[in-house]
């Protein structure tokens, strides 16, 4: 029953490897990899990847906890990151935020009961001109309006 | 019009194709320095153009190169710094996504300067599309010979790896960049020594922004006159300005440096949304110190900024209006700081998180009379004595809010409510 990686996966990893001088520069491309194919860094996951880089357990750990965007457990299949910062603060996006809180009835950290959304907020994504701002799984949403957070509501996989 | 260097390819349509940017000078630097010039005659051009590091330093790019040992038997490498966190910054995001080809002509223009064979390009985890792009680009340099062995006939060669980081502000920091490149956790490294003697794997290494290498091929087409001239003394040519918050018209905006930072706000950006009257400016990114609205006819360069009290930085300028109130702003910044704090000097770490929490009683309306006070000692006792930037950068934002706001903060203090309605 145990884990492995995919034939593809191995294949990237091998040539992944071989763009660094030391195989511990791997580490965060090859969380990356993992987490792509298989949701998120589960304990399981996290032991195949300091295996492949020939790393005690810790280090591939020390990594994992310090880095926001890597995950032991997997969301919901649209994830809300809705931005915090200052010029989106400023354009209104805490109320925002509330609104598409009150909507799915998620607090900031939580995934809803059918794994479809998980909310949460993040820092300044480095594009304040389209503020206020979320990224919705990998794709950035801006200008936010209440109107338009209805309609990404109603059809995620549309905006995705 | 102004010149526009970096910004004139993102209205030319397909410009981030390699046969669009070849149509327009593309790649034309890259064979100049090649076939005309050595690598000591490039980072003299540099040094004389008066390019600064766009990334927030402002330090002087050419002598930055210049300070990496000719004679090392170890490898040298170029790091681009493509992690662009710094909150109100968004024009590294652009020029990945549709100047990409200019990006990398300066970097192979910088790698042959300092003697790289091997460039990493870190990019924030979030850009998700950016580096695909990026990718893109390289592997059309690759097919076509500007990138690899023996690059356009030459005895140069040389190879670029994208590598992406995972969500954390300090890994924009060169050292915590260099450590993450390294597969660790971002912590900050001491200096001395400095990554020209000892980067990444303990090898020679330069760091610079994307910006500043964007700009490396219009320096070598045009000459080191032509940009210098561009801008003011010691500050060379134009930069990307961000302007976002209360403007009309948010947006990534090339202008001379020394451009006065009302002409960007009124001029370019279009005025202060719904024509409420301007209250404060932060010129340079989040870490700079808040200017207030009578001194906005600062130029915006590097030496004019750090003369008014501020900070050039990264180009984010973040404007308010009437209606901001400081102490929430200050407390969005603060919270920001919090989080991102690596964890390794106590100053900072537990600093920022008192500052966090100070702010949030004042807007709470718990906030006690000698509050303004303590944060201005919590912030004193972060200055100067942390390992990185990042402390420093947690602290002036609150010093320059107290000192130049201290009415708002007293009247939540004393009244225990906003005096502005909204946010
Ligand atoms: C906390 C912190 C965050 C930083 N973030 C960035 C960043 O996202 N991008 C960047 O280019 N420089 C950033 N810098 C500046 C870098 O340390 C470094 O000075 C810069 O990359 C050098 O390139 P330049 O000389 O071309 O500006 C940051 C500095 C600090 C202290
Ligand atoms: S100043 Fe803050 S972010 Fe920088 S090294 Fe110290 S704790 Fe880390
Ligand atoms: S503040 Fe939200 S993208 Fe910059």
């Amino acid at each position: 029953m145990s884990l492995s990686f995919s034939e593809q996966a191995k294949k990237e990893i091998e040539k992944i490897l071989k763009t660094y001088p030391d195989k511990r520069s791997a580490t965060l491309p090859i969380l990356h990899l993992a987490q792509r194919e298989f949701g998120a860094v589960s304990a399981e996951v996290e032991q195949l990847v300091a295996d492949s880089l020939d790393l005690p357990i810790i280090k591939v750990r020390e990594v994992l906890t310090f880095y926001t965007l890597l995950k032991k457990e997997a969301g919901g299949r649209y994830h809300l990151q809705v931005c915090r910062n200052l010029s989106c603060t400023m354009s209104g996006g805490q109320r925002l935020l509330d609104f598409i809180s009150q909507r799915l009835a998620l607090a900031p950290g939580e995934t809803s009961a059918d794994g479809k959304f998980t909310l949460t907020t993040v820092e300044c994504l480095g594009a304040c001109q389209l503020a206020p701002l979320m990224q919705l799984n990998d794709r950035y949403l801006g200008e936010l309006t209440e109107d338009k957070i209805e309609a990404i509501l109603a059809e995620p996989e549309k905006w995705v | 019009m102004g010149v526009k260097i970096i910004s004139a390819g993102f209205d030319i349509e397909g410009f981030h194709r390699l046969q669009v940017y070849l149509a327009h000078e593309g790649y034309q630097a890259l064979r100049k320095v090649l076939t005309s010039m050595t690598p000591s005659q490039v980072t003299e051009e540099v040094i004389k153009s008066n390019l600064r590091g766009l990334g927030g330093a402002g330090f002087p790019a050419g002598r930055k190169w210049s300070f990496v040992p000719k004679d090392s038997p170890k490898p040298k490498y170029l790091v681009i710094n493509a992690d662009e966190g710094e909150p109100g910054t968004f024009k590294d995001r652009l020029i990945l996504l549709n100047t990409p080809h200019m990006l990398i002509e300066g970097i192979l223009i910088a790698a042959y300067a300092i003697g790289a064979a091997k460039v990493y390009i870190y990019i924030r985890g979030e850009y998700t599309e950016p580096a695909k792009v990026i990718g893109q680009a390289l592997e059309e340099v690759r097919a076509n010979n500007y990138l690899g062995q023996h690059i356009l006939g030459t005895d140069f060669s040389l190879d670029v790896v994208i590598h992406r980081g995972a969500g954390a502000y300090i890994c924009g920091e060169e050292t915590a960049l260099l450590e993450s490149l390294e597969g660790k956790k971002g912590w900050p490294r001491l200096k001395p020594p400095f990554p020209a003697l000892v980067g990444l794997f303990d090898c020679p290494t330069v760091i610079n922004n994307v910006e500043t290498i964007a700009f490396l091929p219009a320096i070598i087409n045009r000459g080191w006159k032509w940009f210098a001239d561009l801008g003011t003394e010691r500050n060379g040519g134009t930069r990307l300005f961000c302007v976002s918050g209360s403007v009309n018209r948010p947006g990534v905006y090339e202008l001379p440096m020394g451009t006065p930072l009302r002409e960007i706000i009124y001029e370019q950006a279009g005025g202060i949304k719904g024509d409420k009257s301007l209250k404060a400016v932060i010129p340079g990114g989040s870490s700079a110190p808040v200017l207030s609205r009578d001194q906005i006819d600062v130029k915006m360069d590097f030496d004019s900024l750090m003369a008014a009290g501020s900070m050039a930085g990264s180009g984010g300028i973040i404007v308010m209006d009437e209606d901001t109130c400081m102490p929430h702003a200050l407390w969005v910044l603060t919270r920001f700081y919090a989080h991102e704090s690596c964890g390794q000097c106590t100053p900072c770490r537990e600093g920022t998180g008192w500052m966090e929490k100070v702010l949030r009683r004042i807007l709470d309306g718990t906030g006690r009379p000698e509050d303004p006070e303590n944060l201005l000692r919590i912030a004193h006792n972060i200055m100067g004595n942390t390992i990185c930037p990042l402390g420093d950068a947690a602290a002036l934002p609150v010093i320059s809010f107290l000192e130049k706001f201290a009415n708002e903060f007293d009247f939540h203090i004393s009244q225990h409510r906003c005096d502005i309605e909204g946010v």
